[in-house]
C-alpha cells in the first residue's frame, strides 16, 4: 500500500526534516506581530513604541532558541506547529498590550497593565516547551505514569475548591507570593495522559467484551468501571467549581478518545445521550447556566437598563466589519472590566483586524489542530496516537467553546482562547502541549532505523529433495 | 485506529467551519445593524467625537460645543440662552440621545450626511478633522424674545409665522428648559433630566406647548367658522344681519341653549358683530346651518386633521371631527372636541391675513456646509387656499373691527393695521378646570403682512370671561409683531 508510505509506515528513508522550512515560517511568526505592535503605537500616539526593538529581539530571541533547540532535539518534528504557536503568542501579546493602553481597564484594582506579565509566562510557557522537547526523549515514557496522571489530575481538579472564587468561578488556587493558577488547564494535559495510558490497555477489552443490549454493545463494568468514575468524578466537581467550559472539554475529549480506541461508533451515541441528560440535568439545577443561555438566545437584550458584556461583544464584531478598525483604533474596552483581555479577546481581534483578520486567526488553529491530528496518524504506537489525538482534540474543543461562545454559536462559558488571551497557566500549559505534540510528531516522522542485517534476507536456498 | 481518527480531523475541521461561517454572519451579514444600533455607543462616541455644527437664528448660532473630559465623549452640546430656544432647537444629549431639529438635522450636524461628502473627501485628504455643518433657522430673534419674554412664569406658547412665506418667526413655549444641563453624561445632567420629566415635574418643561400640546380653541375658532360662511355662501355681506335668535337652541335637543358671555347685542346680528363681540349664539347656528360636513372640510382646508404638519419638526395633530349636529355646533364655537396646536391657530390667521392662501409653516431656511456652501435651500410652498381672496378681504376687515373696537383692542399698534380674534375656551367636565386664554392675530403694514401670531395661555383662576384673551394673551401678541414690524424696519 503505498498510500501510507509517509504518514504511518515504518519506512527506511527519511522522511524530509522540513527545519528549514520552520525556520522561513518563524521569521513571518516573529515579523507579524512586531509590525502589529509598531501599528498600535502609530495609531494610539502617533510614534513608534519604545519597547519595539526589545520586544523584537525578545520574540526573536524566543524564536531562535527554540528553533535551535527543535533542530537539535527534535529535527523530524512538524514544521508548521511551533511558528503557528509563536505567532498567536505573539499576536495575542500585541493584542493585550493594546488594552494596556485603554486606562479604564487597566485600573490597579483590575490588575493594571498585563503584557510584562504575560511576556513573562509566556516565556515561562516556551522554557516549559523546551524542557520537554529535551528531556521527554520518547513520549511512551509518559505511559509509565498512567496511574499517578490520575491522582495529579484529580488533585489539580480539587485543589480549586479549598480556594475562594474570582470573577464567579472558582477554577483558582492562589499560590502567595507566586500568583494564581489555573489548574484546569495542566490538567487538560494530564488527562490526557491517563485516557491515552488506558485506554491503551483497555482498548480490546472494551471494543470487544462488551454485552449487546438494546442493538449497542454495553463494556464490562471491570473495564469501562474506573474511567467512568474519573470522567464523572471530574464533571461534578467542575460543575460545582461552575466551569463549564472545561467540563464540556473533559467530556469531549472523554468520548473522543474512547471512540478513537475502541473505533466503535456507537461509543459516540452513547457520549451524546450521556452529554445531553448531563446538560439537561445541569441546566435545570444551575441557574448561572439558564442564564448564559438565556443570554445567548437574546444577545442584545439590556439588563437593568444596561448593555451587556454579550452585547458589547457582538458590537465590537460588527463595528469591525470585514476590514476592521485597524489596530488600537476599536473600543472593545466598552466590554468593561478585564474581560476584554481574558475571555474576550476575540472581541478585539474582531474589531480591529476585522473579519479578515479573525478568520486568518480562525484558520491558524484550525491548521495547528489539523497538524496535531495528523502528527496521530502518523504515529506508530497505539499511546502516542491516542494521546496526539487527546491533546489535539482538547484543544479543538476549547477554542471552539470559547470563539464559538464569544461570537454567539454557543452559549459563553468562560475559558481563554489558547495563546491569545491573557492567563499565566493558559499559555505555559499551551506550550507543554505542543511541545508533547512535537515530541509525538519528532518520533512519528523520525525515519525507522535499518533494520538489522538477517541472515534471512540472503538468497533463499532452494533444497530439492 | 486510523478510520477513527480522520473522522475526529474531519469532525474538527467542522468545528471550525462552524466558527468562520459564525464570524461571516456576524461580521459580515450583521454587520451594519449591529454598527448601527441605538445601543452601541461607538454611534455615540463617533457622533460627540467632533464638534458639532450650530444651530443659527439671524446670524448668530444659538448651540455651542465645548470639549469635556468625562470618559469617552470628546465633545458635549452648549445652548445660549437655552430655555428661550429649546423649542426650536430641541436637546442633544450624550447620555439620551436628541430631538427635534437636532435629531432631525442629526446628519448635517455631524458631518456625515451624503451631501457633505465632498467637504469630508477633502478633509480626509488635508488631514482636518470632519466638521459638522449648520442648520439656519428662519426664527427671529427679537420676536421669540418678546413672544418668550411675555409668556414670563406663565404657563403657554406663542407661533408667530411670517404669512407671506410660512417661515416661523417666534416658537415659545414656557415653562421651558435649558438643554445644556443634561448636554452631557454626568450624574448632575442625569439628575437634571429626571428632574425635568413628567412624573416628577408635573408642569412638563420639556413638552414642546407650541408645537406638541393641542388646546380646544375656544372663539379663536370663529374665524374658521366665519370662513366656512362665506366661503359657502351661506353670508355674502359681512354687515348683513344673520337672522340668529339668542339663546340659540340646539339643534337635535329637547331644549337645550347656547348662551353667550355676558349681555352682548347677538339677537340678529351681523357677521361682523357677531365676531367683534364674539357671539355663541351666531357661530353656533352658522356652523349647524352649514352641518359637518361642509364646516370639516373648511377646517381641513386650514390644516386640520393632518397628521403631518412638520415644520419639520412634526406637529401633533389638530382634530376638527366629524360629529353630529349639537357638537357640531359646539365645536363651531371651538368647543365639544374640536382640538387646534398654536401653530394651527398661526395658519388660520397666516391665511387669511395672506388674502386666502395658506403657506406651508417652516422653520428651517437652510442646510449649509462647513465651507458655508448651501446644501438645502427651503423654498416657501403653499399648503392650500381656504379662502378666495375676496372672502379674505372680508374676514379682514371683520378681525380689524375686532381690534380696533372688539375683544382684542389691547392688540392695537399705532400706525399698524391689526386683525385678530380673542378666545377663552372652556376645558375639563363642567366647565370646572381653569379656561385657555387665546390670541390670534395679524399686522399689516405699507409693506406687506409680515407677521401672524396665536397666543394661548393655560389660564389662572382669574379668567372667567370671553375678554380673558384680550386681556392676557393680547398684549404678548402685540408685543411679538411689534418686534417683528421694528425688525423690518
Amino acid at each position: 500500500m503505498s498510500s501510507t508510505t509517509t504518514t504511518t509506515t515504518v519506512g527506511t528513508f527519511a522522511a524530509p526534516s522540513r527545519r528549514n522550512t520552520e525556520l522561513a515560517l518563524l521569521v513571518f511568526a516573529v515579523l507579524i506581530p512586531v509590525f502589529a505592535y509598531v501599528n498600535v503605537g502609530l495609531a494610539k500616539d502617533g510614534s513608534v513604541p519604545a519597547g519595539a526593538l526589545g520586544y523584537t529581539l525578545g520574540l526573536g530571541l524566543l524564536a531562535g532558541v527554540t528553533h535551535l533547540v527543535v533542530r537539535k532535539w527534535a529535527p523530524y518534528a512538524d514544521p508548521l506547529m511551533l511558528p503557528i504557536a509563536t505567532l498567536l503568542n505573539g499576536l495575542g501579546l500585541v493584542f493585550i498590550w493594546r488594552l494596556d493602553q485603554e486606562p479604564k481597564i487597566s485600573t490597579p484594582q483590575l490588575g493594571g497593565a498585563m503584557a510584562p506579565g504575560q511576556l513573562m509566562w509566556s516565556t515561562l510557557g516556551v522554557a516549559l516547551f523546551l524542557g520537554v522537547l529535551v528531556f521527554l526523549k520518547d513520549h511512551r515514557v509518559l505511559q509509565r505514569y498512567t496511574y499517578i496522571s490520575m491522582v495529579v489530575a484529580l488533585v489539580l481538579l480539587i485543589a480549586p475548591i479549598f480556594f475562594p472564587a474570582r470573577f464567579g468561578a472558582r477554577i483558582w488556587i492562589t499560590i502567595p507570593g507566586v500568583g494564581s493558577l489555573q489548574p484546569g488547564e495542566f490538567a487538560k494535559i494530564i488527562i490526557a495522559i491517563f485516557f491515552a495510558g488506558y485506554l491503551m490497555v483497555k482498548r480490546d477489552a472494551l471494543a470487544l467484551a462488551s454485552r449487546r443490549f438494546m442493538g449497542m454493545y454495553l463494556p464490562r463494568g471491570r473495564d469501562l468501571g474506573p474511567i467512568l468514575v474519573i470522567w464523572a468524578l471530574s464533571l461534578m466537581i467542575l460543575v460545582f467549581e461552575t466551569d463549564l467550559g472545561t467540563s464540556l472539554l473533559f467530556f469531549g475529549l472523554f468520548v473522543i478518545m474512547l471512540y478513537v480506541a475502541t473505533e466503535r461508533t456507537s461509543w459516540i451515541v452513547f457520549g451524546l445521550l450521556l452529554s445531553a441528560g448531563g446538560a439537561v440535568a445541569v441546566a435545570t439545577f444551575e441557574s448561572h447556566v439558564q442564564v448564559r443561555v438565556h443570554n445567548w438566545l437574546n444577545p442584545l437584550e439590556l439588563q437593568n437598563g444596561g448593555v451587556t458584556e454579550t452585547a458589547q461583544a457582538m458590537y465590537s464584531f460588527g463595528s469591525g466589519g470585514i476590514l476592521g478598525s485597524g489596530l488600537g483604533q476599536g473600543y472593545s474596552r466598552l466590554i468593561g472590566g478585564i474581560a476584554p483581555k481574558s475571555d474576550y479577546i476575540l472581541a478585539t481581534v474582531g474589531e480591529e483586524i476585522g473579519l479578515a483578520g479573525l478568520m486568518g486567526i480562525l484558520l491558524l488553529y484550525g491548521l495547528l489542530i489539523e497538524r496535531g491530528i495528523r502528527t496521530a496518524l502518523a504515529a506508530r504506537d497505539p499511546f502516542g496516537k491516542l494521546l496526539a489525538v487527546g491533546l489535539s482534540g482538547a484543544f479543538a474543543l476549547q477554542v471552539f467553546v470559547v470563539a464559538g461562545g464569544v461570537t454567539g454559536l454557543i452559549p459563553l462559558t468562560g475559558m481563554t482562547m489558547p495563546f491569545l488571551a491573557q492567563g499565566g497557566s493558559s499559555v505555559i500549559a499551551n506550550w507543554a502541549l505542543v511541545g508533547i505534540l512535537l515530541r509525538i510528531s519528532d518520533t512519528a516522522r523520525r525515519p525507522a532505523p535499518a533494520p538489522a542485517p538477517s541472515t534471512d534476507a540472503e538468497m533463499t536456498q532452494v533444497v530439492r529433495p | 485506529m486510523n478510520k477513527p481518527l480522520r473522522r475526529v480531523a474531519v469532525f474538527c475541521g467542522l468545528l471550525v467551519l462552524a466558527l468562520l461561517v459564525r464570524v461571516n454572519w456576524v461580521q459580515f451579514v450583521q454587520s451594519d445593524q449591529l454598527k448601527n444600533d441605538p445601543h452601541n455607543r461607538r454611534v455615540a462616541i463617533e457622533r460627540y467625537s467632533t464638534p458639532r455644527g450650530n444651530i443659527i437664528v439671524d446670524g448668530k448660532a444659538i448651540t455651542g460645543s465645548t470639549t469635556t473630559d468625562s470618559g469617552d465623549f470628546k465633545y458635549k452640546r452648549t445652548y445660549k440662552n437655552g430655555k428661550m430656544w429649546a423649542p426650536v432647537t430641541g436637546y442633544a444629549s450624550q447620555a439620551f440621545d436628541s430631538n427635534q431639529l437636532e435629531k432631525l438635522n442629526d446628519a448635517i450636524l455631524t458631518g456625515t450626511d451624503d451631501r457633505l461628502f465632498f467637504s469630508r473627501t477633502v478633509d480626509m485628504f488635508t488631514g482636518g478633522k470632519q466638521k459638522g455643518g449648520n442648520v439656519v433657522t428662519t426664527l427671529d430673534a427679537k420676536a421669540q424674545k418678546a413672544a418668550f419674554d411675555g409668556l414670563g412664569d406663565k404657563k403657554g406658547a406663542v407661533v408667530a409665522l411670517n404669512p407671506e412665506t410660512g417661515a416661523i418667526l417666534a416658537l415659545a413655549s414656557t415653562p421651558s428648559y435649558d438643554p445644556s444641563t443634561f448636554a452631557g453624561m454626568t450624574d448632575k445632567d442625569a439628575e437634571a433630566y429626571n428632574a425635568l420629566q413628567k412624573k416628577n415635574n408635573p408642569d412638563e418643561p420639556m413638552l414642546n406647548r407650541a408645537l406638541r400640546q393641542t388646546y380646544p380653541p375656544g372663539s379663536t375658532f370663529k374665524v374658521v367658522t366665519a370662513a366656512a360662511a362665506l366661503e359657502n355662501g351661506l353670508y355674502t355681506d359681512p354687515d348683513a344681519k344673520t337672522d340668529s335668535p339668542v339663546p340659540y337652541i340646539l339643534p337635535d335637543t329637547v331644549h337645550q341653549p347656547l348662551n353667550n358671555e355676558g349681555n352682548i347685542p347677538c339677537e340678529n346680528a351681523t357677521l361682523r358683530v357677531a365676531l367683534q363681540y364674539s357671539c355663541n349664539t351666531v357661530f353656533g347656528k352658522i356652523s349647524a346651518d352649514l352641518g359637518n360636513a361642509k364646516m370639516k372640510a373648511e377646517a381641513e382646508k386650514f390644516g386640520f386633521n393632518d397628521a403631518k404638519i412638520d415644520t419639520p419638526v412634526r406637529a401633533a395633530e389638530s382634530v376638527f371631527p366629524k360629529d353630529n349636529r349639537p357638537q357640531n355646533a359646539m365645536a363651531g364655537i371651538g368647543q365639544a372636541s374640536n382640538r387646534a396646536t398654536p401653530l394651527q391657530m398661526a395658519m388660520v390667521a397666516s391665511a387669511v391675513a395672506n388674502g386666502g392662501k395658506l403657506m406651508k409653516p417652516y422653520m428651517v431656511e437652510s442646510l449649509v456646509a462647513p465651507n458655508l456652501n448651501v446644501v438645502q435651500q427651503h423654498t416657501p410652498q403653499e399648503l392650500g387656499r381656504p379662502l378666495k381672496p375676496e372672502n379674505a378681504q372680508k374676514l379682514q376687515s371683520m378681525m380689524e373691527t375686532v381690534v380696533k373696537d372688539g375683544t382684542g383692542q389691547s392688540a392695537q399698534i399705532d400706525g399698524v393695521t391689526v386683525g385678530g380674534k380673542t378666545g377663552t375656551a372652556q376645558h375639563g367636565e363642567n366647565n370646572k378646570d381653569n379656561p385657555y386664554a387665546w390670541f390670534i392675530s395679524y399686522a399689516k403694514t405699507a409693506k406687506g403682512t409680515p407677521v401672524a401670531v396665536a397666543v394661548v395661555i393655560e389660564g389662572s383662576d382669574t379668567l372667567r370671561d370671553d375678554i380673558a384673551g384680550g386681556k392676557l394673551a393680547a398684549p404678548i401678541a402685540k408685543g411679538v409683531m411689534e418686534a417683528v414690524i421694528e425688525g423690518q424696519r
